[in-house]
């Protein structure tokens, strides 16, 4: 248990960098206990904290999910069917890598090869939501039952989405040309270690592009919520109390396209000013689960009575636990 | 040689093409380059995971962005 506590509180947290920047900040004469002070403290120590989390655990995570291709996935679950074939799609969703310019072929590829629309669909619902990196980077800034408790209801959507996806017998509801697709079996590259350090490192570069000012914006947001915005308007807002809290925070998310790493600090912020654990999660998992890009992909391949159910299921569930973790914030904080 | 750079248009596709080509510069190969973007074509090679590559027919490589290093092997 110590070992875990020192992990948490010097990688994970990096108290140390805090102290750190705080010292730095006081020596330019600011009070980091002040409102500009802190605001700064805490935008520098964010930023630097979650750009190290971010390079490190990308790393490692691709290096993992570079055993992970689509190809070994489609070929495990080829041999599964019902419920237990869509908790291995939802499982493996979370350890294959795949961004959302990927989701038609994926799609293509596993249709195709005979998985059953609920094992894609749950795939392609745990797979943004539930990411190693962002997994780890929950327990950095809130603690591991919350992660924990993240990645369950995660898996449950999932599950539960593409379940209910299949019971309604929507097969015709996918464009013709995906079934007459030919599949063509790829073999599966078989990468060297030097290689999948490649891929490794070629992951954290890019990502790192596409994600850095999503982070800088979101820590500036978590500054100004943490020391400039009145508590008083957030919880008017967003307070448990709400009711109208959940479903606000899943709405506001789900049009938005930024990454998870950039709404951490939000959520840190928000939670710190006593903001619901649901609501904030809820607003994490709408930013993730769905956005405007991978919605207009699916689009080519799903017709919009499915599509439809689609969204509107994944919001409602979305809902549904932010709702629930509400009423048992108190056990995981 | 026909290379073939498969993929919908997001950045990591443009990268993948500039360093095969700069791979393919450097080794002096002269080859014809075609970028496909089409969803069902990509497909047809079996592909899951965009960018791709593929060449004289053959996907070599999916799902990742190669370095000019790889590229350069890969060609040469």
């Amino acid at each position: 248990m110590e070992l875990f506590t020192w992990i948490n509180d010097y990688l994970l947290k990096m108290n140390w960098l805090k102290s750190g920047i705080e010292a730095i900040v006081s020596m330019s004469g600011l009070d980091p206990a002040g409102n500009v002070g802190a605001s700064l403290t805490f935008f520098i120590y964010d930023t630097i904290k979650i750009f190290i989390l971010l390079s490190v655990l990308i790393f490692m995570v691709s290096y993992i999910q570079s055993y992970f291709p689509p190809e070994r996935t489609r070929r495990i679950l080829g041999r599964f069917k019902g419920i237990g074939a869509n908790m291995l799609a939802a499982l493996l969703g979370t350890i294959t890598p795949f961004c959302s310019c990927s989701s038609i072929p994926l799609f293509i590829g596993f249709t195709s090869a005979g998985l059953s629309i609920g094992m894609t669909f749950s795939f392609l619902i745990s797979s943004p939501l539930v990411d190693l990196a962002s997994v780890l980077l929950l327990v950095s800034i809130f603690n591991g039952k919350i992660a924990l408790a993240y990645v369950l209801v995660g898996l449950l959507l999932a599950v539960t989405g593409g379940t209910i996806l299949s019971k309604l017998k929507m097969d015709d509801q996918i464009e013709e040309f995906v079934f007459q697709t030919v599949l063509s079996m790829l073999t599966e590259e078989k990468l060297t270690t030097k290689e999948r350090i490649s891929f490794s490192s070629m992951q954290v570069k890019e990502i790192f592009r596409k994600v850095w000012p999503y982070v800088l914006i979101g820590v500036g947001i978590g500054a100004l919520i943490h020391n400039w915005i009145p508590e008083s308007w957030i919880l008017a807002l967003l307070g448990q109390d709400k009711w109208y809290s959940v479903p606000l925070a899943t709405l506001i998310g789900i049009p938005m396209y930024a990454d998870i790493f950039g709404t951490l600090p939000i959520a840190e912020a928000l939670v710190a000013k006593g903001v619901g654990i649901g609501t904030v999660l809820s607003f994490m998992m709408a930013v993730t689960a769905l956005s405007v890009p991978s919605i207009v992909m699916l689009k080519n391949v799903i017709k919009p009575k499915l599509l439809t159910v689609f969204v509107v299921y994944v919001t409602l569930g979305i809902m549904l636990i932010g709702f629930i973790l509400n009423a048992f914030g108190s056990l995981l904080v | 040689m026909n290379i073939k750079i498969l993929g919908s248009g997001c950045p990591n596709c443009h990268r993948l093409e500039a360093n095969v080509k700069e791979a393919a510069n450097h080794l002096g190969i002269d080859a014809e380059f075609e970028k496909v973007t089409d969803m069902k074509a990509i497909v047809a090679y079996g592909v899951m995971r965009t960018p791709a590559l593929v060449i004289d027919g053959k996907v070599v490589s999916s799902g990742r962005v190669l370095s000019v290093g790889e590229a350069e092997k890969i060609i040469g």
